[in-house]
């Protein structure tokens, strides 16, 4: 079977709506199909990876610490767009640390977060075969 | 007559909080909770649009800054309330407005 390029397309804050988390269910169930997956976050999607987050008290499932788990289904190409940070107030240094294991380079951990201007990304979305809008 | 005004959609998502922010009176209270929080972290357009809306009170869920990781991003002179101050707020307002 051909690879191809599937882009997830994520633009939604992670709990007033059940886009975010209908999406990392769709990236999951996708990448055991050993195709070239990317995410991207753009617009209050941003706001999915804000590290720290705490949900007891809404009484809803905190799915963000699945993110850190793309990394072992070699999901590792996670776009960031600086523009939607930035209006947003916030740094790298608010999101979670995502990283994977590169076995091509002694298991050598590596970061899965790239900052990318919109026109970066642009260019980006330009590449994929499929793009998937959340 | 004292209104309770009600945001609950994110900023960058809709004008939601501007349209109330300039139809509420002087001496009401805007509550901002699910993705309205957002509009309440420093570094944001909507956040100098409250600090700018003279004689209005705004409040924050606490809860659901928790949930989103934000509420070391509080700005300035909004005030934190749980699920029992949101009740008060409710009972000690004439009227609820609840923009969607």
């Amino acid at each position: 079977m051909a690879t191809k390029k599937f882009m997830y397309l994520n633009r939604k804050a992670p709990y007033g709506t059940v886009y975010a988390l209908e999406s990392l269910e769709v990236v999951l169930i996708g990448a055991a199909f050993e195709q070239d997956v990317s995410l991207a976050f753009i617009g209050d999607g941003v706001y999915q990876l804000v590290k720290g987050q705490k949900t007891d008290g809404i009484g809803m499932k905190n799915f963000s610490p699945t993110f850190a788990a793309l990394g072992d289904y070699e999901v590792n190409k996670i776009y960031v767009e600086k523009e939607s940070l930035e209006e947003r107030g916030l740094t790298l240094e608010d999101l979670q640390h995502l990283v994977w294991e590169d076995e091509d380079d002694d298991y050598a951990e590596k970061d899965s977060i790239r900052l990318v201007n919109r026109s970066e990304l642009a260019d980006v979305l330009d590449d994929q075969d499929i793009v998937l809008s959340f | 007559m004292s209104t309770l005004h009600t945001v609950n959609k994110s900023p960058f998502e809709t004008n939601v909080l501007e349209i109330c922010i300039s139809l509420a009176k002087s001496g009401s209270t805007v509550l901002l909770y699910e993705d309205g929080v957002y509009a309440a972290t420093e570094g944001t357009r909507a956040a100098v649009a409250i600090k700018n809306a003279n004689g209005i009170s705004f409040c924050v869920l606490g809860p659901d800054l928790q949930a989103r990781g934000i509420e070391g991003k509080l700005a300035n002179d909004i005030k934190v309330v749980d699920y029992d101050g949101f009740v008060d707020l409710v009972a000690g307002h004439d009227t609820i407005q609840a923009w969607l």
